[in-house]
């Protein structure tokens, strides 16, 4: 148990630090691809520190729920790298949220920080807000969908239960899981607020989502707005990791694993951070009003992934 | 004295308080200071005794009033005495608000309020208690009046009168379904009055084809007074007509029992259920679910919205009501009992968060006297109790770990995830599906919520006269502070309630639901397969939460700078630039724009004060409930050509039906 803690307390720093890195390896590989000079691996820790030293600059009505918003915004997201399986299996944390609850974490995150951007009263924050909730519930339905053909295979919700199912029992070719994993992929870049649905680096106002409703945050709050949002993508991508290309995670207690599981996750997460970029880069970011369907692409290839689940593996 | 004579004293109780409040009428202190009170003193010992019927086992009493040959039965078993919970648990909050929410009405007008008001918890208390179709359709009627003249407080403004009018017609339309229900149901010797209680119709072997016609009219009837699509289109009427604290009741208490009474008829008056029947509920409670959060999502008055927040509400309790059928007659009993537990886990969840909303947007009533979302905003800065109580009723009902509405959700998935199970083909795929129709809900319901309490609470204050606004008295602080307290309580605990509620399901299903997460955590089933612990996710999200708090002052510093908002640099930002409600609703309006009938009137480009109207309306309206009243309206203005005022033609009319009647009668 002790070690289980400490295994736990482990990896959720883990994810909290690595998470800055992976949003640098990404940004690295698309100033790559677009021809531009890159910036260094370490930017984004560089701009963390830069913005917890300044001054925090607050609009003279912001509220306490503006102010608190962001450290719960960032507690979420560390509660969900803590129950999503990256390096050990079976963490002691793991039981308390399933992968529905999961999702609910993350709504719960969504929902302050879309109240938060409500909260100063600008066009663009509400604008932001809304535009953000119309993506999740289109995203939410699809992401579920996903979830559900992994956990029809493992007969589970939980994530343990899924890894251990796919990694760490006989092998097994699931054809659903591939379209699932399609579907994830849509939904997690629309989630993350990437292109094509938002586009993280754009300067343009009216196209915002995500940057709008953080336009009036600034100096540590935007720090840890930041950071969560590079421990979401983290998140996901792990989650991605865990229910479609689990091998390597190591099971519970098996410390001669862990090294093995390490280069795993670093060699996953690096192809990964280069396909985002690479997806990033040959794609357009799309009028909002096609999101709806984008995403119902997603649910219907979830969809597609579970009949195939019905149809193909009794 | 057993529990049941206890729960039929203290209806008795608000029987004599309504009463007690028309003898003193003329003193508007007393009725506030006392009969208030003590209703809700009552209210709380209700649930109190709800609590103990729970593990008791059922009781019943014969009382020798009403018909010469019906008794009136009484009957407390687990199923009436978790709804007596919901009643007197939600009851007791909202009672405690109006103490001091109706403090500057006239005194008649509060006198007669609070005898209306009582005797609708009366009613509603003995629909749960009733053991006969007679005492039943009584208590039924009670409840529908007393609720009618509740909505029509404010009866001067035609607006209300209408309102109330369209819930009192469908109101009576489904209690005459209700009616034949029963008279389908009735035991053996037809005539008598004692085939007419529930024993009877219990002992009574019913055939398919009857069985279904029964269930279909209780289904209707239920559904009537639920606001299952299509016939919800009293309730965006009547709750925002009606005060806050009755359309907290209404909408938290009210359509529960509604639930109860689909309960009651198909697991225990009827002795066959079939799968079909679960389908069509689960189809209807589905639609339901996703056409009230459409139009909630559209909404630009608070309490329309919330309104159509409790169509989608039904919804999700009707599917689960579907599920659990579908389960239950495929053998299924474990999953029955998850599916159960999760909808009346959802009833009670909804009974406190929806009531909170609705006696938290009678704070806003009072501080600002607008319903209109668009003329609101920014009250958190007035009303901070208000702001914040508010905040945790929005959290829960949009379903968000670690609050309530988020474990029946929870429940709820857990059972769609599990229908594959099922042995009837195709149901068993098209199952799992549907439950994207939840999500999408769900999803939606979220959405709604931001869009409700940023709106209201959050941004600029869009109309200046607002900034007068001020904060609730205290009861209306403490009648919320009970509300929300639930709402924590019901979302920290899932266990320790799951573990309460087996008696409703072993009288209603025969079976339990195993929870192998101990105190701490549900896991319903198994372990392996699903859990979920609130309190530890609460705790650990908590100390997180405070560690970087901690930790970014400790390493750094604290200062932080006032100034105008940036907004990208607009230096001519006023209010009018944030989102209204009309402006959050857009999107929807955009997608959805196929379910609604919108109307709008925009402004030329030349216009010196330029206006926009907006009004999105149901389409259900248009096609089912216009024709027929078309229809009436035209028949009656037919028949309306008999009348002359003429005394010969009125003569030869009593000629005419004397010889009808005449030939009628020799043959």
């Amino acid at each position: 148990m002790d070690l289980g803690v400490a295994f736990q307390i482990t990896q959720t720093l883990l994810a909290l630090l690595l998470a800055p890195l992976l949003m640098g390896w990404v940004n690295i590989c698309r100033a790559w691809l677009q021809g531009r000079s890159a910036p260094p691996l370490l930017q984004p820790y560089y701009t963390l520190q830069k913005l917890f030293y300044k001054d925090a600059v607050l609009a003279r009505d912001a509220t306490r729920l503006f102010r608190f918003a962001p450290y719960l915004i960032l507690a979420c997201m560390v509660l969900a790298a803590g129950i999503v399986p990256t390096l050990v299996n079976n963490l002691p944390f793991s039981p308390a949220a399933d992968v529905i609850a999961l999702v609910g974490l993350f709504a719960l995150a969504r929902v302050f920080l879309a109240l938060a951007a409500m909260d100063i009263g600008t066009a663009f924050g509400s604008l932001g807000a809304r535009r953000e909730m119309l993506v999740s519930f289109l995203a939410e339905p699809a992401l579920l969908m996903v979830f559900f053909t992994a956990s029809l295979i493992s007969q589970s919700t939980e994530l343990p239960s899924i890894v251990d199912r796919l990694a760490h029992q006989e092998f097994a070719i699931h054809p659903s899981l591939a379209f699932a994993a399609v579907a994830f992929w849509m939904v997690a870049t629309a989630e993350n607020a990437r292109i094509p649905v938002d586009n993280p680096t754009t300067h343009l106002e009216l196209t915002m989502i995500h940057e709008a409703m953080i336009l009036e945050y600034s100096a540590r709050h935007l720090a840890l707005i930041e950071w969560a949002v590079a421990l979401k993508l983290f998140t996901y991508l792990t989650l991605g990791i865990a229910l479609f290309l689990p091998w390597g995670i190591a099971p519970a207690g098996d410390l001669a694993a862990l090294p093995i599981a390490l280069l795993a996750l670093l060699a996953k997460l690096t192809v990964g951070g280069a396909v985002l970029a690479l997806w990033e880069t040959v794609n357009a970011k799309m009028r909002l009003f096609r999101a709806p369907e984008f995403l119902g692409t997603a649910f219907m290839l979830a969809v597609i992934g579970m009949l195939v689940h019905f149809l193909l593996e009794p | 004295m057993n529990l049941l004579h206890w729960a039929w004293g203290i209806v008795l109780c608000w029987i004599g308080l309504a009463v007690g409040g028309l003898a003193i009428s003329g003193q508007p202190r007393l009725v506030r200071r006392l009969l208030l009170p003590l209703g809700a003193m009552g209210a709380l010992a209700l649930a109190a005794v709800g609590t103990l019927a729970l593990s008791a086992p059922a009781m019943q009493l014969v009382l020798p009033i009403g018909l010469p040959e019906l008794p009136l039965h009484l009957r407390l078993d687990a199923l009436s005495g978790f709804f007596l919970i919901l009643l007197g648990g939600a009851a007791f909050g909202v009672t405690i608000y109006a103490i001091g929410y109706f403090r500057h009405m006239p005194p008649g007008q509060l006198a007669l309020l609070s005898t209306w008001y009582h005797l609708f918890l009366a009613g509603m208390a003995m629909v749960l208690l009733a053991d006969d179709a007679y005492a039943f359709m009584v208590a039924w009627e009670v409840m529908a009046l007393a609720s009618y003249f509740l909505v029509t407080t404010d009866h001067n403004i035609p607006a209300i009168r209408r309102a109330g009018f369209l819930y009192l017609l469908i109101a009576h339309i489904g209690a005459v379904a209700l009616l034949i229900a029963f008279g389908v149901l009735h035991g053996p010797g037809a005539g008598q009055m004692a085939a007419y209680t529930f024993d009877a119709m219990r002992q009574t072997e019913h055939t398919p084809f009857w069985a279904s016609v029964a269930f279909l009219l209780a289904l209707f009837g239920f559904g009537a007074k639920a606001g299952l699509v299509p016939l919800h289109v009293w309730l965006p009427e009547a709750h925002p007509a009606a005060p806050s604290p009755v359309s907290a009741l209404m909408s938290g208490v009210m359509l529960k029992t509604a639930i109860y009474g689909l309960l009651r008829v198909t697991f225990d008056l009827l002795d066959m259920q079939f799968a079909w029947w679960g389908t069509l509920a689960l189809a209807l409670g589905l639609a339901t679910a996703l056409y009230g959060v459409i139009f909630a999502a559209v909404q630009s008055d608070m309490k329309r919205l919330l309104a159509w927040s409790s169509i989608e509400n039904i919804g999700f309790i009707l599917a689960g009501f579907g599920l659990t059928l579908i389960f239950y007659v495929d053998g299924k009993g474990a999953l029955a009992a998850l599916t159960l537990t999760a909808l009346l886990y959802h009833s009670l969840n909804h009974a406190f968060f929806k009531g909170l909303l609705f006696v938290g947007t009678g704070n806003v009533l009072h501080a600002t006297g607008e319903r209109r979302m668009g003329r609101l905003g920014g009250l958190m800065r007035y009303m901070p109790w208000t702001g914040w109580l508010m905040l945790v009723g929005v959290l829960a009902i949009a379903g968000l770990p670690p609050l309530n509405g988020f474990v029946s959700e929870w429940l709820l998935l857990q059972a769609f995830l599990l229908t594959p199970g099922l042995t009837q083909p195709y149901l068993n795929m098209v199952i799992p599906v549907a439950a994207a129709l939840v999500v999408l809900a769900a999803a939606l319901a979220a959405y709604v919520m931001v869009k409700f309490y940023g709106v209201i609470f959050l941004g600029q204050t869009r109309d200046p006269e607002i900034k007068h606004a001020h904060e609730a008295g205290r009861p209306e602080r403490l009648g919320m502070l009970w509300l929300a307290a639930g709402c924590a309580v019901l979302g920290l605990f899932p266990s320790q309630i799951i573990d309460a509620m087996a008696p409703v399901l072993q009288t209603l299903i025969h079976q339990n639901l195993v929870n192998e997460g101990g105190w701490l955590m549900v896991a319903p089933l198994s372990a392996e397969r699903a859990s979920y612990a609130p309190l530890v996710f609460l705790t650990v999200a908590a100390s997180i939460t405070l560690l970087v708090f901690i930790g970014v002052r400790r390493i750094y510093h604290g200062r932080v700078r006032l100034a105008a908002p940036w907004d990208c640099g607009y230096p001519e930002q006023d209010t009018r630039m944030q989102d209204t409600a009309e402006g959050f609703g857009q999107p929807i309006r955009h997608i959805f724009s196929a379910f609604m009938r919108v109307e709008r009137e925009l402004p030329g480009p030349f216009d010196r004060q330029p206006r926009y109207h907006g009004d999105s309306q149901d389409r259900l309206w248009f096609l089912l409930y216009k024709p027929i009243a078309d229809l009436s309206d035209w028949l009656s203005g037919q028949a309306s050509r008999l009348q002359h005022g003429r005394i010969q033609w009125y003569l030869i009319y009593s000629f005419a039906t004397l010889i009808f009647l005449l030939i009628f009668v020799s043959h």
